[in-house]
């Protein structure tokens, strides 16, 4: 079969060195949806962003039916009939869903030569009902869900004539249910003749919706596959380059004594939109408690307020029965509560300094490495991080390097192996596998169940429901800054049944809910 | 199978890494020393342009402090404030802060230094000491207002800096006119100083004095500060990323304030060793800006300590060479500032300074792409195969 668009040979190389496409000879088919799937930084999304002009190649060809194709900018692409939908979406909030959808391509009125709000949103509406997708033109980007925004984007390349429609990572901000909903409007695309390329690195998700499959892993496209031949193991097997296990070893433990007491916790963030909702909640030693919740639902918030790096309007904040509300992050670190910042690069770690710095910079000033005169001990910290690079496996040529010159799974071990290491009583762990390759993830989840099992307090927020789901003994679900739900057992609960409870459809008696205090 | 292949390559990744990492630090040094060779090229060129005996001006412009003693010596007494302001400039940036504010410090000191070369007797040796520990504190209190509107209320340290320079140029001014002026003299200077007062000569018959000293204690000591101590420690991280700096429990607006306190007093005592030093009364008729001389400086250095005694001798050899040029030649000595100038836009680029950097590792990356192709190919078919099975 005569494909579509291809790549030949292609190679990219990022400024700083990075090989993120090696030797690609990537494939497309008319009219069919493509899965490619890799672990994060396999090179999916460079790959994409290449045949979407975003990035130029390095070395390699571009074929567009057949004849050579060279994008100098992402507006050479889609006048070529290629668009993408990237994971953050590009639109303007205080927009309407029309307006943003024209933006760039506005229809005008034909004598005075004004932008056409009526026929902005009639193409809306005559575009969401050929595509069934459907969206509230009239509306507001603010104030529309984050699946609409999503149809949005793709009505919006859509607009612009593509015919063959890149979709990085669609459905991390969606709920399952808003994941087959997308599933069906993108099957109907395909049946209109789009071609699809969905990247994610959900193996199910894919055998559900794909014709056929590419794995990439390191840069390299590794196999591509007719999903009707293929099985999620050997997919899962060519994603990492080994056998993998996908279920977790765990033991069952039963939780302990109460460490953090968080009672009444509220945050109205600068838009006076109240993200955390009187929230209580108690963690307690030996016990992971994991928050679910489509993300931007106050699980961010919540944890700064946790962990001192923001204020609370109400409530209290107890960490062994000290009243620590207002405290700031230092004094709450002291206090034994340690926090894996879910956005390493600009919060959980300081990327030009080095790997030793970025160690020791929650306990440089304990009488270990500081003498007189505050003088440090140069030996005891380079011990120091030595043992927590070796005991993290962080692979690097030596600590004095700078944190940047580290891949993202071996940064997140630099902030692990900190917090890790900071003898606390409570873990506050965010994001904790977030951009980071299976073999480090495996790792990482080895980990926070051995803090558990050491009889630490682990709170564990993520936006992989997967992860949650198997990390976590008992689980709560936000949604809009509430607690709604609370799960004592989390192996007894289905993701489905979590996706209610998280787009809100469902909510727990108070009854329930409060079980999450312990207070009996 | 794969560990036969990957283990020796790990070793030699390692060298190559390592290689790597020193070469990061080279590269920008690399980079700084051309930027200064450049300048000094550049000036040659405009020499040529401008003089009518350019040969002559050129040689006296390279070779001032070489053809008199005098020169010589001249180029060491003026690195001395030159030093001072890029330490305290130094600190600062390594807390990423800007600030020129060091101007005011330089110029107050000198002015609390004067009140306590006149008023105050003391022993010699103290009474200079005693000079330069009020004019510190004097010039960290001043260092502190740019970081105090900066937390309180988000002023860019930069503008209030720049503006606060002026507050401080008048009102020391101010002092030095209605209160502590000569009126015996009958150009403006201050009230002689006690003979106490004077730092010791450290050559006799030149005005090569014991601030010389003072100034190379500073340079090792600001070196300890940020190198080995908690504080500096404190200040590079606040510098690296001030939200991991408060996510790791630092009091970021703490150590924005000792920093700019311990800055401002370097200035202060910069300004009390020139009065002591080189004055028998305070005579500055205007502003010296010293805050400019430490950004080059310290931008040259590249904010190490270390490196600010050898930026300030650069600096001040171009001073003494353009100064002997323009009093033996047809061009003026304000044709340094297009130098500085110049060093300072080379110097202020990221793109400049990091660009063999980037040009090296892109090309290394392809290099090793294309070098491992068969290879790569084999593991590929192999990962697949073995995938297969």
């Amino acid at each position: 079969m005569d494909l579509i668009l291809e790549t030949k040979g292609l190679t990219k190389v990022y400024g700083n060195g990075t090989v993120a496409n090696r030797r690609v000879d990537f494939g497309l088919r008319p009219g069919e949806i493509l899965g490619l799937v890799g672990e994060n930084g396999a090179g999916k999304s460079t790959l994409m962003k290449v045949l979407y002009g975003e990035e130029a190649p390095s070395a390699g060809r571009i074929l567009l039916e057949g004849k050579e194709a060279s994008f100098s900018s992402s507006q050479d692409a889609i006048a070529a009939g290629i668009g993408m939908v990237h994971q953050h979406f590009m639109l303007v909030p205080s927009l309407s869903l029309a307006e943003n959808l024209v933006l760039g391509k506005e229809p005008k009125r034909k004598r005075s030569r004004f932008f056409d709000q009526d026929e902005a949103v009639r193409i809306t509406e005559e575009l969401s009902a050929k595509y069934n997708l459907k969206v509230h033109a009239r509306a507001r980007v603010v104030d529309v869900s984050v699946s609409m925004r999503q149809k949005l984007e793709i009505l919006k390349v859509l607009y612009r004539g593509a015919r063959i429609i890149i979709l990085d990572e669609p459905t991390a901000v969606l709920t399952p249910q808003e994941t087959e909903e997308l599933f069906a409007e993108l099957a109907e695309l395909r049946r209109q003749g789009h071609t699809v390329v969905f990247i994610s690195h959900k193996l199910d998700e894919v055998i559900a919706l794909c014709d056929r499959v590419s794995v990439m892993r390191d840069g390299r496209l590794i196999a591509t596959h007719e999903v009707a031949e293929v099985d999620s193991q050997t997919l899962s097997n060519e994603m990492v380059g080994r056998e993998v296990r996908l279920k977790l070893d765990k033991t069952a433990t039963s939780a302990g004594a109460a460490v953090l007491v968080a009672r009444d916790l509220s945050y109205v963030d600068d838009f006076n939109i109240t993200m955390v909702n009187h929230v209580s909640l108690t963690l307690r030693r030996g016990e992971v408690l994991g928050i679910v919740g489509v993300d931007g639902n106050g699980q961010t918030e919540l944890v700064r307020i946790l962990t001192g790096l923001e204020r609370s309007l109400s409530g209290s904040l107890k960490v062994g029965g000290r009243e620590l509300m207002g405290a700031g992050p230092g004094a709450i670190r002291r206090a034994g509560v340690a926090h894996v910042a879910e956005d390493r690069m600009t919060v959980g770690a300081a990327l030009g300094a080095s790997i030793q710095d970025n160690l020791l910079a929650d306990r440089y000033s304990e009488g270990r490495f500081t003498g007189r005169f505050g003088f440090m001990k140069t030996e005891a910290m380079r011990e120091e991080a030595r043992s927590i690079v070796a005991d993290f496996d962080v692979r690097c040529a030596s600590a004095s390097q700078s944190v940047a010159s580290l891949s993202g799974g071996n940064m997140q071990k630099v902030v692990v192996g900190r917090e890790f290491t900071a003898d606390a009583e409570v873990l506050v762990v965010s994001q904790p596998t977030r951009g980071v390759d299976v073999g480090a993830i495996e790792f990482l989840h080895r980990r926070i169940i051995a803090m558990r099992d050491a009889g630490k307090a682990v709170l564990l927020v993520s936006s992989d429901l997967a992860e949650v789901m198997s990390l976590s003994d008992s689980l709560v679900v936000m949604s809009a800054g509430r607690i709604v739900a609370y799960f004592e057992d989390a192996a007894a609960v289905s993701d489905k049944e979590l996706g209610l409870y998280m787009l809100g459809l469902k909510r727990q008696g108070e009854d329930e809910i409060r079980k999450v205090l312990h207070e009996d | 199978m794969k560990t036969d292949t990957a283990r020796p390559r790990r070793g030699i990744g390692r060298t190559l890494a390592m290689f790597f990492t020193d070469r990061d630090r080279l590269e920008p040094a690399l980079v700084t020393l051309l930027a200064a060779v450049f300048a000094v090229l550049s000036g040659i060129i405009l020499i040529f342009i401008v003089s009518k005996s350019p040969v002559l001006s050129v040689k006296n412009f390279l070779l001032a402090p070489f053809l008199r003693s005098y020169n010589f010596y001249y180029l060491l007494i003026a690195m001395v404030p030159i030093t001072f302001a890029g330490l305290a400039l130094c600190i600062v940036y390594q807390a990423r802060y800007l600030t020129l504010i060091v101007d005011s410090c330089v110029y107050m000191g000198a002015v609390v230094a004067t009140v306590v070369g006149i008023y105050l007797p003391l022993p010699a040796g103290i009474h200079p000491a005693v000079a330069m520990l009020l004019s510190g504190l004097a010039g960290g209190l001043i260092g502190l207002l740019p970081a105090i509107l900066r937390i309180k209320w988000r002023a860019n340290e930069l503008v209030s800096s720049l503006m606060l320079n002026y507050v401080f140029y008048f009102l020391g001014s101010c002092v030095i006119i209605y209160f502590l002026r000569d009126r015996k003299q009958s150009i403006l200077a201050s009230l002689p100083f006690l003979p106490t007062f004077a730092l010791p000569k450290l050559v006799p018959n030149t005005q090569i004095h014991a601030g010389f000293i003072v100034a190379a204690v500073f340079v090792v000591l600001v070196s300890l500060l940020i190198y080995r101590t908690k504080w500096g420690f404190e200040i590079r991280l606040v510098g690296a990323n001030p939200r991991f700096a408060q996510y790791a429990g630092l009091s970021v607006s703490a150590v924005v304030l000792y920093a700019h306190f311990i800055s401002g007093f370097i200035g202060g005592v910069g300004g009390a060793v020139e009065m002591a030093g080189l004055y028998k009364a305070f005579i500055w008729q205007m502003d010296p800006s010293y805050a400019w001389d430490g950004v080059i400086v310290a931008m040259l250095a590249r904010r190490n300590p270390k490196f600010v005694p050898v930026s300030a001798f650069f600096l001040a050899y171009l001073r003494v060479g353009a100064d002997f040029m323009s009093r033996r030649g047809d061009v003026a000595f304000e044709f340094i500032t297009m130098l500085q100038g110049l060093i300072i836009l080379i110097l202020a680029s990221d793109r400049i300074v990091n660009y063999f950097k980037a040009r090296r590792l892109k090309a290394a990356a392809l290099r090793d792409e294309r070098a491992a192709r068969d290879a790569a190919g084999q593991i590929a078919t192999q990962g697949a195969a073995e995938a297969g099975r």
